[in-house]
């Protein structure tokens, strides 16, 4: 098991909190709440060890166009990098709803 | 002119069902709920899961894998207990088993004081949780106490959906429940095929054979030998409905696990050195 972190720069606080995934096989939990430090703070913690570059990359693709303030918590059990990009679409796309 | 396909009817009713099995555990507890009454307890925000797993190098999950919300079954009070069987199999660690056994308390707690909770538990695990080992057979103990304590005020319906199962401790709690729902695909037994292969050997039960597993264990079969109450197609509406129905008439008088006289006649009908066949146990245990 490995855990480790990564900030990016961001602007003002995402709308509220969303969960989705769950910790079995092949698949993630992320956990995402606003943060008012314009930063996202992403904590990874993964089954699987020996994979921090191609974390580093999906995550650094995804934060590339993703402005709001969060910290973001992933519970890993061995996805692919797709079903972790994935997650994370869901993850936002669940703030939205609940916004409307 | 083309005639209709006969099948038509059926592919339409399958094709419009929802499956339950496919759901997760915080679906599904929303999916027995009245529409839009779901409100989670301790949700995965809470942070509660296990303090265990990591230092065995296991990533745990935020909500050791058991929902618990509260909502509204026909306008009623209703509480539901959902296991996640894709998170370590649905296992019951310390903190899962706490959730279980405090939310049981609790609805008892309110019953008690003429605040009337409808129960559902939504099993899907194969027991305890062997990385927690003691404490999580200590909730299970203690989910048992809160379970009767509370089927005297109030059915306690339980679901056994698969692809899990219902196993080891737990299946204890399917047997304890007022009213058990089950599914063809679910299976419910104290040990696993794959347990049973390991301890007694191949000769005793071959785990790869499917079809033989769920003929000893699985849902129709414990549907068909009364060890489950309802027998329902994988499909969260008809799942839905047969919980609605089931607190409509009351369940049953007496527990399944009350009746122990019928039990005592049950197991005197088995010769243990030549087991039944599943086929001739349904016909032997329909007559008691």
């Amino acid at each position: 098991m490995e855990t480790f972190r990564r900030e990016y720069p961001a602007g003002a606080p995402v709308s509220g909190r969303s969960h989705v995934g769950v910790v079995g096989s092949g698949d993630l939990e992320v956990l995402l709440e606003p943060a008012d430090d314009q930063r996202v703070q992403v904590t990874v913690q993964t089954s699987v060890d020996g994979f921090e570059a191609v974390w580093g990359r999906v995550l650094d693709r995804f934060f590339a166009n993703f402005a709001g303030a969060a910290r973001i918590e992933i519970r890993d059990c061995g996805a692919t990098p797709g079903t972790v990009r994935l997650r994370l679409e869901q993850a936002v796309a669940e703030l939205r709803s609940a916004a409307r | 002119m083309n005639k209709p396909f006969e099948a038509d009817a059926l592919v339409v009713d399958f094709l419009q069902r929802r499956s339950f099995i496919e759901s997760r555990a915080r679906e599904r507890a929303r999916e027995v709920l009245d529409a839009g009454s779901f409100r989670e307890l301790l949700g995965p925000f809470d942070r509660l899961g296990s303090p265990w797993l990591a230092r065995q190098g296991i990533v745990a999950q935020s909500d050791d894998g058991v929902v618990l919300a509260r909502g509204t079954i026909d306008g009623e009070a209703a509480l539901v207990i959902a296991i996640e069987g894709a998170f370590q199999g649905g296992s019951i660690g310390e903190v899962s088993g706490a959730k279980i056994a405090g939310a049981l308390e609790r609805a008892c707690f309110d019953c008690e004081r003429g605040r009337t909770i409808r129960p559902v538990l939504i099993l899907d695990t194969g027991g305890v949780r062997l990385q927690e080992a003691n404490l999580g057979l200590a909730a299970i103990a203690e989910i048992h106490a809160a379970l009767l304590a509370l089927r005297q005020h109030v059915p306690v319906v339980g679901v056994v959906s698969g692809m899990v199962g219902c196993f080891g401790g737990m299946s204890l709690t399917a047997a304890l429940c007022s009213w058990l729902i089950v599914t063809r695909q679910a299976r419910i037994g104290l040990s696993g095929p794959e347990v049973i292969e390991q301890e007694a050997g191949i000769a005793e039960l071959d785990a790869s054979d499917r079809s033989l597993a769920w003929s000893l264990m699985g849902g129709e079969q414990r549907a068909a030998t009364g060890m489950a109450d309802e027998l329902v197609d994988d499909d969260s509406a008809q799942i839905g409905m047969a919980i609605r129905q089931a607190f409509a008439s009351g369940a049953r008088a007496q527990p399944r696990s009350a009746d122990i006289d019928r039990y005592w006649i049950r197991l005197a009908t088995i010769d243990p050195e030549r087991m039944p066949e599943p086929a001739a146990l349904r016909r032997l245990w329909s007559r008691t």
